[in-house]
């Protein structure tokens, strides 16, 4: 397995790769089938009622589709943020065990995360994380 | 020729386990809810009134599918495949046994959570595409939810992957077969992991996308019939991935403490499926017990409790964990 591979379109791709592909053709494949299945064996009998969004029984009032505010805008900023530096954080966790790793990593990695808590502080002292 | 093979079964293998998966879930919830409530939950059909599964399928094939008449058809149309395919992805890595994991990739950790992590695009696509104002507030909602999950998620499987060495999930197992299981030196990031696989499954302390009293169905309002049925099979599967994952983190896979390993190896992967459902078991006793979050409360939660505990708890394990190595020197 560890020696297998196909060349595609010039680059080399290793067992897992093929792997991760035939999962989204199998799965794309099968969802489709299911789906026409459901689409040969289902009845159709569009009404007018049937075709106009559901609103507890109700027509509903104005579009759907209107600008809103989405109030998590800033936890979304701050999710990007640490969603950085947890890729920063992993290679640092898979190497601190092994015994070639000395003293350095870990003083660096605290002072990189102290940082950070820092600023995570910071943004909770300014009332960045509320609901607004 | 051979790996091709290998390859194509082993994916056609965890299609079959995910439908089981989805479907069982499904059944179990029911039971476990309603002996919660005192009642008894489906009884008729079959023992335990298990076969009430294939109705319920069947039921799902033959509905008539509507849809209103302004969507934006494509985007609607695709969404519940968008959903079911990374469902099923993130299967590939998920180690049933020593031998049977269907891509043992170095990164199967990373891997996993990553196709985890795309399932809230789908079920945006769904809820934006399906013109309705329920379901626009469900996506709004889902995504909301993802972005204060993902971070503590991830930030509290560091401490296992830092006593393993790997994000290889066979060998974080078998980084716990001759020592403690990780659950132990590592109880905080556990407790965290758990609450993020509830936010992570939608279950219901946390399940604002399509809090029904709410918001009718959320993002899945204007879905029918297999449209749904794809999208409700992977909510449900994704029970099974997050607590196989806790399991492989935390709980030691398919191995258990003082039995030796040549004892484990014919019924490894029944133990890790029966771990896996005790697991999806506290999900529903957590599901039955409490009442929902609001949806400032819970980014409030992820952001200002479960990151910052989570960081904090990994920088002190790490800093004691290498002083330890460092002075005592035990072989890592």
């Amino acid at each position: 397995m560890d020696d297998f591979y196909v060349i595609f379109e010039g680059e080399r791709l290793e067992y897992h790769q093929i792997v991760i592909a035939l999962f989204v053709i199998v799965g794309a494949a099968f969802a489709l089938v299911g789906l026409s299945a459901s689409w040969l064996l289902s009845p159709t009998n569009p009404t007018h009622g049937k075709g106009i969004s559901f609103e507890s029984g109700v027509d509903a009032i104005g579009e759907p589709w209107i600008r809103f505010r989405a109030g998590y805008f800033v936890y979304a900023m701050l999710y990007v943020i640490f969603d950085i530096e947890v890729v920063f954080l992993y290679p640092w966790a898979v190497a601190l065990g092994s015994e070639a790793t000395g003293w350095f990593i870990l003083v660096e990695m605290v002072l990189f995360v102290v940082i950070l808590l820092g600023g995570l502080a910071y943004a909770q002292k300014e009332g960045a994380l509320q609901w607004h | 020729m051979n790996e091709w093979l290998r390859a194509l079964i082993s994916v056609l293998l965890l299609l079959v386990i995910m439908l089981v998966n989805g479907s069982m879930t499904i059944y179990m919830l029911r039971k476990v809810l309603g002996h919660m409530h005192l009642r008894l939950g489906p009884t008729e059909l079959g023992p335990a009134g298990i076969a009430q599964l294939i109705p319920d399928i069947v039921k799902l094939l033959v509905k008539e599918d509507r849809h209103p008449n302004k969507t934006d058809y494509w985007i609607y149309a695709i969404a519940p495949i968008l959903v079911f395919v990374p469902g099923l992805m993130a299967y590939a890595a998920i180690p049933f046994s020593e031998d049977l994991i269907a891509s043992d990739m170095t990164y199967g950790f990373l891997m996993t959570v990553g196709f985890l992590s795309i399932i809230p695009l789908g079920i945006f696509a769904a809820g934006y595409a399906s013109y309705n104002k329920y379901s626009l507030l469900g996506a709004m909602r889902s995504i909301g939810a993802s972005i204060s999950y993902e971070v503590p998620l991830i930030l509290s499987a560091i401490v296992p992957i830092m006593l393993a060495g790997s994000l290889n999930l066979r060998e974080i197992v078998l980084a716990q077969a001759n020592s403690l299981w990780f659950i132990i030196p590592a109880f905080p990031s556990a407790i965290i992991f758990f609450i993020c696989a509830l936010m992570e499954t939608a279950n219901v302390p946390f399940d604002l996308a399509e809090a029904e009293t709410e918001l009718i169905a959320g993002f899945s309002t204007e879905y029918s019939a297999m449209r749904f049925g794809f999208m409700y099979l992977t909510e449900f599967s994704n029970n099974f991935i997050l607590a196989s994952l806790m399991v492989v983190l935390f709980f030691g896979g398919w191995t258990l403490p003082f039995v030796p390993a040549e004892i484990i190896e014919p019924i490894a992967p029944i133990i890790f499926v029966l771990k896996s459902y005790l697991l999806i078991f506290c999900f529903m006793v957590v599901k039955g017990s409490v009442s929902r979050f609001r949806v400032d409360q819970m980014a409030a939660l992820g952001f200002k409790v479960l990151v910052t505990s989570a960081l904090i708890w990994a920088l002190i394990f790490g800093v004691g964990y290498k002083i330890f190595l460092m002075t005592v020197g035990g072989g890592a």
